[in-house]
């Protein structure tokens, strides 16, 4: 391969960003350019439905790196200008104000978007929790606000109406699951985690869908669920899930099937790596793609991506990670939970409020989850490193 | 090199302990990060820069010029 002289990620957020810094800490002296759909410098997301949300932190802290560790990078930040169209063969990007932009290498890096209801477009008090704008947008609305209702019961929406109760609001968190986050957590965890909310006064409604939005002068007033019930509301938060944001790939040549087809180095194409939520790449442990939506991941994939740019990869074998912290529990869950796993309780004990679960698959622990033993957790981990670094064949069913 | 973190901003991922055990550990209540060693030997430095890199609280800085 010929030495890579440029590199255009696409996407600056912490997947794009750690990939950039990567590339100069391993000795790329070639231009560097960073495009950006959202115009601030690049921010954490994590804190947007936490600290950001409940104003413990002002948005500033959020930030990723100082100005100074930005300017240090020396790559050009093109901001405020998503990507629009991509050809994979000529690696050249296209974006909405119209520039076109190539490189050597093209990194995709552009993330998810959250879905919305067709019911909540246009409707004022509705939300979604992406992006910066959206976390203050929602912040204003919920300080005038005495009902919030969340709709969608996995990270992003336990964490919502966490916070929310957290500012003193009346809070109900709706989804289809029996209990919050069961398909993160397993159920015997999941359990805890309905009680912890029940105990700090969220009312939870589980095993239904949202069936219809009220709304009164464009705003909404409330919602019916798919079992009848009806619910007021001042605010009404959509965690429902995010799409891969692979729209400005449609002509692209690239393989789109729940975000960008990658092989086991997250390479796309030729010349074309994808990192981050956007990436669905060949965990080779596994035997099967994976995309993975979380903070870990962004940066891990990020410092691999940036060795095979180079010309040093490997193949990408992560352990999956991700953590929420959720009224005084801080949950840690290293691996996958799949749904057949068996849960125990390895260490610590739920009655002190400090424990450690792991979950045993057919062919062994597949996860280890910690409520308030982070530490603990991670020891643990060593038991999955197996199970996700040791290439296995796909598993015929 | 100089090693600085905010203990308010860690998660108590622990991936830094896991790539650099020896420059960080966690604490036992509560999993936030204890720096060991906050100008580690030159032999460190790699894994240290991934460990910052990493850290998904972006809470481990590095001045160089320490």
């Amino acid at each position: 391969m010929t030495a890579v002289r440029s590199v255009l990620v696409v996407g600056a957020s912490a997947a794009g960003l750690t990939t950039a810094e990567a590339l100069r800490r391993k000795g790329f002296t070639g231009t560097l350019t960073l495009l950006g759909a959202e115009r601030e410098l690049p921010y954490d997301r994590p804190p947007l439905s936490k600290q950001v949300l409940s104003g413990a932190w002002e948005p500033e802290r959020a930030q990723l790196r100082s100005t100074q560790a930005l300017a240090a990078l020396d790559a050009e930040f093109v901001l405020g200008d998503p990507a629009v169209g991509f050809d994979a063969d000529s690696r050249e990007v296209t974006t909405a104000s119209g520039r076109t932009l190539t490189a050597d290498a093209v990194v995709i890096a552009t993330g998810v978007t959250a879905r919305t209801l067709p019911d909540q477009r246009g409707v004022r008090g509705t939300h979604v929790v992406r992006n910066l704008e959206d976390a203050a947008a929602l912040r204003a609305d919920l300080l005038s606000a005495r009902r919030v209702v969340v709709i969608g019961d996995g990270v992003l929406g336990a964490e919502t109406a966490a916070t929310a109760r957290q500012m003193g609001l009346d809070v109900t968190l709706v989804g289809p699951q029996a209990a919050p986050m069961t398909e993160q957590l397993g159920p015997l965890v999941a359990g805890h985690l309905a009680d912890l909310h029940l105990r700090n006064g969220v009312e939870l409604r589980g095993g239904v869908l949202l069936d219809a939005l009220h709304t009164q002068g464009g705003a909404v007033t409330g919602l019916r669920l798919s079992d009848g019930t009806e619910l007021e509301a001042d605010v009404v938060v959509t965690a429902v899930g995010c799409v891969p944001a692979t729209d400005w790939l449609g002509n692209s040549g690239l393989n789109l099937d729940n975000g960008v087809v990658c092989d086991a180095h997250c390479r796309a194409a030729p010349g074309v790596w994808a990192v981050g939520d956007v990436a669905r790449w060949h965990h080779q442990g596994l035997g099967r793609p994976v995309r993975l939506e979380n903070r870990t991941n962004a940066s891990e994939q990020g410092l691999v991506v940036a060795a095979d740019i180079l010309g040093n990869g490997k193949p990408y074998l992560p352990v999956p990670y991700f953590w929420t912290d959720q009224f005084d529990v801080k949950l840690q869950v290293h691996g996958i939970a799949s749904p057949v796993a068996q849960a125990e309780v390895v260490e610590g004990d739920p009655v002190d409020g400090r424990f450690v679960v792991r979950l045993e698959g057919p062919l062994g622990p597949e996860c280890v989850l910690g409520w308030n033993m982070p530490k603990q957790a991670r020891v643990q981990r060593a038991d999955l490193v197996d199970y996700y670094t040791r290439p296995r064949q796909p598993v015929t069913p | 090199m100089k090693i600085t973190v905010e203990e308010e901003k860690c998660c108590g991922a622990g991936q830094c302990v896991l790539i650099a055990p020896e420059v960080f550990d966690q604490r036992d209540d509560d999993g936030i990060v204890i720096l060991l060693d906050a100008a580690p030997a030159e032999d460190q430095h790699e894994q240290v820069r991934e460990a910052a890199a990493v850290c998904p609280a972006a809470c481990i800085h590095l001045d160089d010029n320490a």
